[in-house]
């Protein structure tokens, strides 16, 4: 597949609109759907996937929100589109590993995806920019039942959707946002939180998913509970908690601010140093620095950007992204002066307020 | 925070599970997280969060009384425990009791409260219903009333017959 006119088409969720987008990067609802009449995924023959996959296809040609959708399986794909698919957000780790053939369903705007054969048979996705999870929601059930029309769904009374893990069951519904949180770390405060988010029964990940670790203060947040509750209550209830973790950064952000200005200031200040002059740049050291740019952004302390690049620098600077524009296979070491040379040109204009 | 295997970086990956409802904490290093990765993944090895979640009593007289394999896709509890993934739909019914048991540890609840798919597939309904009945068999046969079982395998004669039917024309 030609993946090329997607390097620069900026992907939805990246293009900072929507209520609290300053600290809520994105928003995503995922929702677990098996078919019945099938083993789940690990279980599949070579025939079972390839009727599977076929199923799902046509079930998403005859649906109005997925007929122009692109659909594209990991046969065709070599290791760098599945690594770019995954910086994405439309394929998880272990999906995009799969030795098996698995299918990829995703709109144009890539706020709608399905992962086909994923841990269960379907991984439907909605992500949106900001703090806006009903939105989330009201789009993936309109997708879900659409789907539904063509697909029989695995189903039970009592224990709702069947998953192929019980941790899943019920409604299958996983709601996550991916939160930017210096200031909660600045001031020592994120492990209180990490640490209420889990007698909450809340998850806290990294930048892409199960099995990823928290860098450069981003922050992914999700349910973990999915059965006794219905999706909106899940939702409701998780929001409730999301909001109380942004009143907390805000408050961090401000303390800071008044306080602690200069010593704040110049954290930011020589982050933008860095940025603007290294020749030599890590995936790591480019995350946590461009986290500081981002916080400098939103207290405006830094002029000459607009959060929408900044946003798509932190994907574009990713290994994937970046041999995928450069048109070639590179070694670590060159990705890494690739990535200062892209950050460099990009943050040209950027200047202290 | 410093890592708690080398006391001497800072810890950036923080892996917290909850057990028993007890919080368990581990925060790590890049490096140590790195060089200690398969032991993270033994630690946090699903089959010992099960044992810990699920009630051992339970799981282990249901295994008793529960069929060993499902007997669509032949996977075993064990399996299972091992994998942390089921091997079909139908595995929610042969390893009920055990399931249930530790849905409600991990969930709070058994029972499912939301959306429903607008249609039962014409093919489902039999496939409940035989289920419910093939239940209520086994719990008459336990009880000894007989009587009662007899007109419960009289139905599921009833709804297996056409499906046989089906099967012998496909086939000729």
């Amino acid at each position: 597949m030609d993946l090329k006119s997607f390097i620069d088409s900026p992907c939805e969720w990246l293009k900072a609109t929507g209520p609290d987008h300053d600290i809520v990067m994105s928003s995503r609802v995922r929702l677990a759907r098996n078919l019945e009449g099938y083993p789940f995924s690990q279980k599949l023959s070579k025939d079972e996937r390839k009727t599977l996959i076929e199923e799902v296809k046509l079930s998403a040609q005859s649906s109005t929100k997925l007929k122009n959708a692109f659909f594209v399986e990991t046969q065709n794909l070599n290791e760098m589109d599945r690594r770019f698919f995954v910086e994405r957000h439309l394929m998880s780790v272990e999906h995009a590993n799969n030795k098996d053939n698995v299918g990829l369903c995703f709109t144009k705007t890539e706020s709608v995806s399905v992962m086909v054969i994923e841990e269960d048979h379907l991984r439907i996705q909605v992500i949106q920019s900001g703090f806006d999870l009903m939105k989330c929601w009201k789009l993936i059930d309109q997708v879900d039942n659409q789907l539904e029309k063509k697909l029989s769904f695995a189903f039970d009374n009592t224990l709702g959707y069947l998953t192929a893990c019980p941790t899943n069951v019920g409604t299958g519904l996983r709601a996550s946002c991916m939160l930017h949180l210096p200031c909660l770390v600045m001031t020592k405060q994120i492990n209180k939180v990490l640490q209420a988010l889990s007698k909450l029964n809340l998850a806290v990940r990294g930048l892409y998913g199960e099995g990823t670790e928290a860098s450069g203060n981003f922050f992914q947040i999700s349910n973990q509970s999915t059965l006794g509750q219905s999706e909106i209550d899940i939702i409701d209830g998780f929001e409730k908690v999301i909001r109380q973790i942004i009143d907390n950064e805000r408050e961090a952000r401000k303390t800071l601010s008044e306080k602690k200005q200069q010593k704040f200031f110049d954290q930011i200040w020589r982050a933008l140093g860095v940025l603007k002059s290294a020749r030599i740049m890590t995936s790591k050291e480019a995350t946590g620095l461009l986290s500081m740019l981002r916080l400098g952004m939103d207290i405006e302390v830094i002029k000459g950007l607009n959060r929408k690049n900044l946003n798509e620098l932190l994907i574009f600077a990713q290994p994937a992204h970046l041999q995928k524009r450069k048109g070639k296979t590179l070694n670590p070491d060159e990705r890494d002066i690739e990535r200062a040379t892209l950050i460099r040109e990009t943050l040209s204009k950027v200047q202290i307020v | 925070m410093k890592c708690s295997v080398c006391s001497t970086e800072d810890a950036t990956i923080h892996l917290t599970e909850i057990v028993n409802s007890k919080m368990m904490e581990l925060h790590l290093c890049e490096q140590c997280a790195y060089e200690k990765g398969t032991d993270i993944k033994q630690y946090f090895n699903f089959s010992d969060l099960l044992a810990g979640i699920a009630d051992k009593d339970t799981v282990e007289s249901s295994l008793s009384t529960e069929v060993s394999k499902c007997s669509q896709c032949n996977s075993t509890f064990e399996d299972f425990s091992k994998s942390g993934r089921l091997g079909c739909p139908h595995c929610y019914v042969s390893f009920k009791t055990s399931l249930n048991s530790l849905v409600k540890r991990i969930h709070r609840s058994t029972k499912h409260i939301g959306k429903r798919p607008k249609k039962v597939p014409g093919e489902l309904k039999p496939q409940i219903e035989l289920r419910k009945l093939q239940e209520q068999l086994r719990i008459l046969v336990e009880k000894e009333a007989f009587e009662e079982a007899v007109k419960v395998r009289d139905l599921i004669k009833k709804l297996e017959v056409p499906k046989k039917k089906v099967k012998k024309k496909n086939g000729s």
